[in-house]
């Protein structure tokens, strides 16, 4: 089981690849549409990255209200 | 002297088999060196595993990944980053400036980028994920990634084009149909400046597959360099390339006022369609014919003026001596030919742009290319094709043929600055 340090430093691995973030920007204050600029077809693609990754489950509904990447790495603690 | 009705090119972009660039392409091309190659390796084990009987390709010269970021190339089909990646030339060298602060309005930029068969790599690629991952495979991509409009439309998200983004599609045509389109859009003064041209990079299993089974690629895998030979008695087919070629097209009274420099004009256009036969031209040419002799009336010169035609010549052994037929009823005898398939291989939807900038470049630079491997001319041929080294000429006016799968005829005339 990650903890939070290490699932903040794998999820911002995966932003990296996607969306060319640098993981440094990556911190659990951040809005995904806001802040980092990613569209929704770039969050599918992170929420499918992250289920492999962490070995969770993120249905549609869920992924919607991921709004920060706090929301998303407390989602992927709370659920793996 | 500039009327509102000239339109003029201001900027020229390519990624071709022969090079990455428009220079190195032109320079390649008056060097006679060939872009076709063996394709039976790794990044093409397809070939093996189907046993396919052509071997053989013009795959490009620069992989468009090592030149695009990689964040945006790994949202783009590779037939969209080529696009972008000749977009990307042709821009910057008509010097209309950062997106941000273009010399021309949003609104009144336009985008005609056409592609004859669109995202093939991707609509494969994916369908084998999804066949074995599943659904959540698949990524979100492969939509906008596959569509034929995909080239145009990232182009015009590059440029802050808000005055229409246009794709028309015509397999081989579609290349120089996409310039006939933006010349009117020019003309009409609907708007200042479109980017307009082709892009294809469809070598995939399926696509040479199909050319294999239509009977129209070349099977001379063992020389590759020889194998495309439009107008050669001993031709067997065309050989499947890849690549982009976009110019920057402006309403002449806009580009003098902002002072841009002139590389040639796009004086007229042609398009016709057979309604024949879906492969086949329509054997006395007539609808090719028609389409040259449109051109030429379009730019409002006469057949006399025409002083070059650049082929569409494939080295398929029906359509290279068709085409001939079609340019001699057109123009006369006097045009002297070249046929830069024989090099660069067939770029479907690329061709047409690709061949355009060549046709331009011969004119501006007083130098036809010549066509390669033209060893034997097909008796059928009764005109004039530069053959072994370039040849200095004096042109004022040249045409640029197309034609397409469908019935498709498109001619464009190039007219000097």
């Amino acid at each position: 089981m990650a903890d939070n340090t290490e699932i903040l430093s794998g999820f911002a691995e995966i932003v990296e690849e996607v969306a060319g973030i640098d993981p440094a920007e990556v911190t659990v204050d951040k809005s995904f549409v806001d802040d980092l600029d990613i569209d929704s077809l770039s969050m599918v693609e992170i929420a499918v990255q992250a289920e492999d990754k962490f070995g969770v489950k993120i249905p549609d509904d869920q992924l919607a209200e991921l709004k920060t990447v706090g929301d998303a790495v407390d989602y992927i603690a709370k659920n793996q | 002297m500039s009327t509102a009705h000239d339109v003029v090119v201001t900027g020229l972009g390519a990624t071709t088999p022969l090079g990455g660039d428009v220079a190195s392409t032109w320079e390649a091309l008056l060097a006679g060196r060939s872009g076709v190659r063996r394709i039976d390796d790794a990044e093409h084990e397809w070939v093996e595993r189907h046993q396919l009987p052509v071997k053989i390709a013009a795959p490009l010269a620069v992989a468009p990944t090592e030149v695009l970021p990689r964040v945006q190339a790994r949202r783009l089909d590779r037939c969209e980053q080529v696009a972008l990646v000749a977009a990307k030339e042709a821009w910057a060298q008509a010097g209309l400036g950062p997106r941000d602060d273009m010399q021309v309005e949003p609104e009144r930029l336009a985008v005609v980028v056409a592609t004859g068969i669109g995202g093939a790599v991707t609509l494969l690629d994916q369908d084998d994920l999804l066949e074995t991952g599943g659904l959540r495979k698949v990524s979100p991509l492969t939509v906008p990634m596959l569509m034929p409009n995909g080239p145009a439309a990232w182009v015009g998200i590059e440029y802050g084009a808000q005055g229409g983004v246009h794709a028309p599609v015509s397999a081989c045509a579609s290349g120089a149909e996409a310039l006939a389109w933006a010349l009117r859009l020019l003309r009409g003064g609907e708007v200042d400046v479109v980017i307009a041209g082709g892009a294809e990079a469809c070598i995939t299993g399926i696509t040479v597959a199909g050319f294999v089974q239509a009977r129209t690629l070349s099977q001379r895998n063992d020389e590759p360099e020889r194998a495309s030979r439009p107008f050669d008695v001993d031709r067997d087919g065309f050989v499947l390339g890849e690549g982009a070629g976009i110019m920057v097209l402006e309403r002449a009274e806009f580009a003098a006022a902002r002072g841009a420099t002139v590389l040639g004009r796009l004086a007229g256009a042609g398009l016709t369609s057979d309604a024949y036969h879906i492969t086949g031209p329509e054997p006395e040419g007539i609808g090719q014919s028609r389409a040259i002799a449109k051109a030429v009336r379009d730019a409002g010169l006469e057949p006399s003026d025409i002083g070059h035609v650049n082929c569409h010549a494939t080295s398929t052994v029906a359509g290279d001596v068709g085409e001939t037929r079609a340019v001699r009823k057109a123009l006369g005898d006097h045009p002297v030919l070249t046929a830069p398939k024989s090099a660069l291989g067939h770029m479907v939807g690329a061709a047409g742009a690709v061949e355009s900038i060549i046709t331009l470049l011969s004119i501006k630079e007083g130098v036809i290319p010549a066509t390669l491997n033209l060893e034997n001319l097909d008796p059928g041929v009764e005109l004039d094709v530069v053959a072994g080294e370039p040849r200095k000429v004096d042109l004022d006016a040249a045409v640029c043929d197309s034609f397409g799968f469908g019935g498709h005829n498109a001619a464009v005339v190039i007219t000097g600055a």
